[in-house]
């Protein structure tokens, strides 16, 4: 007997590319789609697709960082609706106002990230109220920002991230702006998360976190910071959505439950310790893609609200079996 | 098999429980009678809409006369769209120019049946009320409520949307949903050739004077030979529309956009834009940004009005009860006029903000526009 014929069955396992699903599923759903209307794989389809998806693309992976280290951001749809209310009416239709404008609501967005952190760290306020109590004060401000009703509108420098096509390029024809954000700032994201020694101590912070002080990470500076980032995302998503779309006075609501579907869909663990930027803007892409394609499918609105819910649910369950079986 | 089973049963409470609740919200007769009404003439002065009255038929009021200074009260469905904030303002602003009017007391239900119901409720036990105005959450749920009011001898006045019980001492409303439909389904179908393609674009379904505009003008078009791609469910989201649209347009030609409500009109405007398509018809609402956006890009509009002076006239009713005069009962019907072309001009006001409803009868108020939150 020699040591070449012991079985090695973890070697015939790992032949297997270990791809997380969610990329599966995107692929899948894209080739419905493509399948269902061809027009979808010419750039003007794709492109608004992606186009679309970015407010929430970006929104996701700063959320993420939360996850990861262990809490919920709730708050995030009502700082995307606070910066949208915000720019509109600090605007008065003045389009050199843009410039002051965002860098104003990327401090904001950052005091309140700063806020939600500082609650959940010393305050010992569990994350979920602690977020969940900001985005209800935030709604309120907003609300009594404008008085319940749009009082302006945003300038058309503040919405080219969210609206304007660079026209006129080969090969792809058409490139939105907002899809160049999707790509600087996922890069950016993604950054932070795998490849610094932030991304790493975020990830021991979730997964243990007493372990992860006695190993001499600073705890709370690093789950602070994670508010900070998703607070931030939020108001780059605001922008990006509200150049999109125009001023609504709910116009982040529901984005913040979105967010994190869109991470757990792209395997992100909801107690912490686990979860990946490129993953989650995929969970993103998948979730407008249902969207899109039971539009394309034309079922009607209640049927249609099943079936994306049933999707939901099988796509974290399988995700979660995966992950069950690989033992990690 | 059991799957199946439980699918279908499951399924079958669904369809089941949506084909139970659903009210009549295609009424030929309504129909044909706002239909009527919108060509109409009033009764009263033409340069205050808000005064006008559609028929003949008063209440006489004389027993619920009273000296002031009266106690205003209202129970608010809730302040909860731009359309309501500007009616709300409507309001305010003409219970100022009523110095009878000692207290004004406002309780908003934010968009909650039961927290109206018990408002009401509330208003009742504190007996303080001369008059009490109620703008319903819901038409099934509330009318309890408003009777119980009756019976308490309060003059009861409802607008915008009705109950089912005639006791209130009338209820104020514009022509209404079908009349509503039918002025924006004219307009396509006098500017889309016949066969051409329309997509419909609701809010959100269930709502009695959503469903009708909607009722009313499917059968139109499909009397005209018009096709209908879809009709829509936009929770009045920009974003949404904005993307329902260009999907719509990524399958095929849109002819006309018909939509129950103009907050997201200008969305569905864009979609087209930023596609490169030339704008179809696209129909609205009068509020300040889709007025602007029909008048900067020149395609072919209509806004067919719910006229948010329904406000005022509500506490005009109020008013006219307490001093014992005639009100127009059990119905006081408002013109319900659409902004056309011609008369698209006079209409906008580049100094309010863009979801000022334009037909709000309220340019002659002292604290216009400010109040409205327009600038000098």
């Amino acid at each position: 007997m020699s040591a070449q014929s012991l079985p090695r069955p973890a070697a015939a396992k790992r032949s297997l590319p270990k791809i997380n699903p969610v990329y599966v599923l995107v692929a899948a759903l894209i080739l419905a789609i493509i399948v269902m209307n061809p027009a979808f794989g010419e750039p003007t389809g794709y492109m608004n697709f992606l186009k679309r998806v970015t407010a929430l693309a970006i929104l996701s992976a700063g959320a993420l960082y939360v996850i990861v280290s262990g809490g919920f951001d709730l708050s995030v749809g009502s700082i995307m609706t606070l910066t949208v209310i915000g720019s509109s009416m600090l605007a008065s239709n003045d389009p050199n106002s843009t410039y002051w404008i965002i860098p104003l609501m990327l401090c904001i967005g950052a005091v309140i990230g700063l806020i939600n952190g500082l609650v959940v760290s010393y305050l010992k306020v569990p994350s979920l109220i602690a977020t969940l109590g900001m985005m209800i004060t935030l709604n309120g401000v907003a609300f009594m920002w404008s008085g319940g009703a749009p009082r302006g509108y945003l300038p058309d420098t503040f919405r080219f991230f969210g609206r304007y096509n660079i026209t006129d390029i080969p090969v792809i024809t058409l490139l939105p702006v907002a899809v160049i954000c999707l790509v600087v700032f996922g890069t950016i994201l993604w950054w932070g998360m795998h490849r610094t020694n932030f991304g790493r101590m975020l990830h021991a912070v979730g997964d243990n976190q007493q372990a992860a002080r006695l190993a001499g990470v600073p705890v709370e500076r690093v789950r602070i910071s994670a508010f900070v980032v998703s607070a931030l995302t939020a108001v780059l998503a605001g922008v990006i959505l509200g150049g999109r779309a125009g001023v609504s006075v709910d116009i982040g609501s529901g984005f913040e439950l979105q967010a994190i579907t869109a991470a757990v869909i792209g395997g992100a663990q909801l107690l912490g310790g686990r979860g990946s930027v490129p993953a989650t803007i995929a969970g993103a892409l998948a979730l407008e893609a249902i969207f899109t394609l039971l539009n394309l499918l034309g079922l009607a609105q209640p049927v249609r609200l099943v079936v994306q819910g049933l999707i939901l649910i099988g796509a974290v369950a399988f995700a979660t079996y995966q992950r069950k079986r690989a033992g990690r | 098999m059991k799957k199946i089973i439980l699918a279908a049963a499951v399924f079958g409470m669904l369809t089941g429980a949506a084909f139970s609740q659903a009210p009549n919200f295609d009424d030929p007769a309504e129909f044909a009678k706002q239909r009527d009404q919108l060509t109409a003439t009033f009764n009263g002065p033409a340069d205050q809409p808000y005064l006008q009255y559609a028929g003949d038929s008063m209440a006489d009021t004389a027993s619920f006369k009273k000296e002031g200074p009266w106690t205003v009260c209202f129970s608010n469905a809730g302040v909860n769209n731009p359309w309501r904030v500007v009616g709300y303002t409507d309001m305010t602003e003409e219970v100022k120019l009523h110095p009878e009017i000692g207290t004004f007391t406002h309780v908003d239900a934010e968009g909650s049946d039961d927290k109206q119901i018990a408002d009401i409720d509330d208003l009742l036990a504190g007996g303080n009320c001369s008059v009490l105005i109620v703008s319903p959450n819901s038409t099934a749920a509330l009318t309890p409520a408003v009777e119980k009011a009756c019976a308490a001898g309060l003059p009861v006045i409802v607008f915008d949307r009705g109950v089912t019980t005639d006791c209130p001492v009338t209820f104020v409303h514009p022509v209404g949903g079908y009349g509503f439909g039918i002025q924006a389904a004219e307009h396509i179908i006098a500017n889309v050739p016949a066969g051409g393609k329309v997509l419909m674009l609701r809010i959100l379904p269930g709502v009695d004077v959503l469903e009708t505009r909607a009722s009313g003008a499917r059968n139109m078009f499909k009397e005209a030979g018009l096709e209908v791609l879809g009709e829509e469910f936009t929770d009045g989201d920009n974003a949404k529309t904005k993307s329902i649209v260009e999907d719509y347009l990524q399958r095929g030609t849109i002819d006309a956009v018909w939509m129950d409500a103009g907050a997201t009109a200008v969305a569905a405007v864009e979609a087209f834009e930023d596609q490169g398509v030339d704008v179809p018809v696209v129909t609205g609402e009068d509020q300040q940004d889709y007025l602007q956006k029909w008048r900067d890009l020149g395609f072919k509009g209509i806004a067919p009005t719910y006229p948010t002076y329904q406000w005022r006239t509500a506490i005009i009713a109020a008013v006219n009860t307490l001093k014992g005069e005639q009100v127009p009962s059990p119905e006081w019907v408002l013109p319900q006029p659409a902004i056309t072309q011609d008369v698209l001009d006079q209409y906008i006001n580049e100094k309010m903000p863009p979801l000022h409803y334009a037909m709000c009868g309220c340019e002659d108020m002292p604290n216009y526009p400010q109040a409205w939150g327009g600038t000098e």
